[in-house]
Formats: structure tokens, sequence, C-alpha cells
């Protein structure tokens, strides 16, 4: 018996295991990857709110489309600044960029 | 029934993957669990019915953002750059700490709202189709999807150039 909630819970754990690894990593791309996760879960939501709440329209349908390709482009531009990073620093750990602290 | 199962099968999956995706020392291995995390996902989609957006993120997710972050992984990853330093017990504590609060918190939203009680019947490929999709992304009525359809089109090209300007080399 698979209700909304049943996908409400799993995307909430997914989201919260991805603030933990945004809050835990070092690495730049690893805090990436952790950013990656709370997209899928929010995606996620969307899909389950249109399938189980409302299955005649096609709008949660949509945003997921849209939001995966905004996040692939998303992923893009962000791992050109770590390249760009990499070639400055020699590595890519979050320590290290403090050229913009105050 | 068999919907109950491959659920939470395919939860199970997208839940431990994740877990080590965020806990494992080695990046080349969080990436790997990342796609297994995508790859589930992509099957809950399939389970919904929704077909198409399964096999787009099968081909955006697998196909081209984990292939980037491999890609960014190898140019970036020295020896001694593969493996992060691990920081303090107390942060550790603390970032776990925060995120259990937060996930009680929306867990308790969640479980207390009185949603309809719809059950997931078998995947049915006429709930949306394909069909009803293609029409609807191209048209500029009520429910068309045009507008963002092109200004999506014109993001990636955005993205694309921003990208390579960001990261040629001066």
């Amino acid at each position: 018996m698979i209700t909304i909630n049943c996908f409400l819970i799993l995307s909430a754990l997914m989201l919260f295991i991805g603030v933990y690894g945004f809050l835990t990593r070092r690495n730049t791309l690893a805090i990436l990857i952790s950013i990656e996760l709370m997209l899928n879960a929010a995606d996620l939501n969307f899909a389950a709110f249109n399938r189980m709440l409302f299955p005649e329209g096609q709008e949660g349908y949509f945003f997921t489309l849209f939001s995966v390709a905004i996040s692939a482009a998303e992923t893009a531009i962000a791992i050109a600044v770590m390249i760009n990073v990499y070639r400055n620093l020699k590595n890519n750990f979050v320590e290290n960029l403090d050229k913009l602290k105050w | 029934m068999a919907t109950t199962i491959i659920f939470f099968v395919l939860a199970a999956i997208i839940l431990g993957c994740a877990l080590l995706a965020v806990t494992t020392k080695h990046i080349m291995r969080a990436a790997t669990y990342l796609l297994f995390v995508l790859f589930g996902t992509a099957g809950l989609y399939f389970l919904m019915g929704y077909t198409f957006l399964g096999s787009v993120q099968v081909m955006v997710y697998a196909g081209g953002v984990v292939v980037l972050y491999i890609f960014a992984l190898m140019l970036t990853g020295r020896s001694d750059n593969q493996k992060e330093k691990s920081m303090s017990v107390a942060k550790k504590m603390a970032a776990l700490i925060a995120s259990l609060c937060g996930a009680a918190i929306l867990l308790f939203v969640i479980i207390s709202q009185k949603f309809a009680a719809t059950v997931l019947t078998a995947p049915n490929e006429q709930l949306t189709s394909i069909q009803t999709l293609g029409q609807q992304i191209i048209a500029s009525d009520k429910y068309g999807y045009l507008l963002p359809f092109e200004v999506v089109s014109v993001l990636l090209l955005a993205c694309i150039v921003g990208g390579l300007i960001i990261a040629r080399k001066r």
C-alpha cells in the first residue's frame, strides 16, 4: 500500500542525507554531489505530488523535466568553476578558498 | 503487492547508496553511489508510470551529469587529492544533529498532514501519454509549456558559452 506519504518520507530522508553531506564534506566536488542529492529529492517530490494527488494534470511532470535540464546546466557551470579553481590553487578543498574572505 | 515490494527495494537502494555517497572517503566512489541513487529515482519514476521522465533521468543524469563528475574528478584528482582529510568529530556530530533535527521536523510535518489516501496502482502508460506531453510542450495556450521550453533552450546556450569562458586556458 504505497501512499504519497511513502514518497514524501523517502525524499525527506534523501534531502537531509544531502544536507549532512553538504555540511561535512571538504572537497568542492563532493559538496556538489550532495547538492545533486538534494535536487533529486525535490524532483521526486514534484513527480509524486503529480502522480498521487492530481494524476489528470501534468504540472509536476513538466516541472521535473525542466528541473532536470536546469540542474544539468548548473552542474556543468559549477564543474567549470571547480576546474578553474583547481588550475589556480592546485587543489579543491574549501578551506583553501579564502581569497574573498573578509 | 508487487508495486509495494518494488517500491521498498528501490527505497532501500536509494537510501543506502545516498548514505554511502555522503560518507565514503573516496570521491570517485561517491560519484558511483550517486549514479545508483539516480538510477533508483529513475526506477521510481518508471514505477509511477512516468516512463519518459524516467528515461530523461537516466539519459541526462547517468549519461550527462555523472560522466561530467567523473571527468572533473579525473582532471582534478591527484593521488593525494582523492582522499579528503576528515573533519573533527565535534563538527561531524554538529552536522549530524542538525540534519537529524531537520529531518525530524520535516517528517513530523509530513506525517501530521492529511493527504488524500490514493494508493499507487500498477504503472499505466496511458496515464500520461507521450502524445499529450509532446503536444503540451510546444503549445502556447493555457496548459502549454512553450515559453519555459524556449527559456530552457536559451539557458542551455548561455550555459555552454559560460562554461567555455570560465574553463578556458588563458
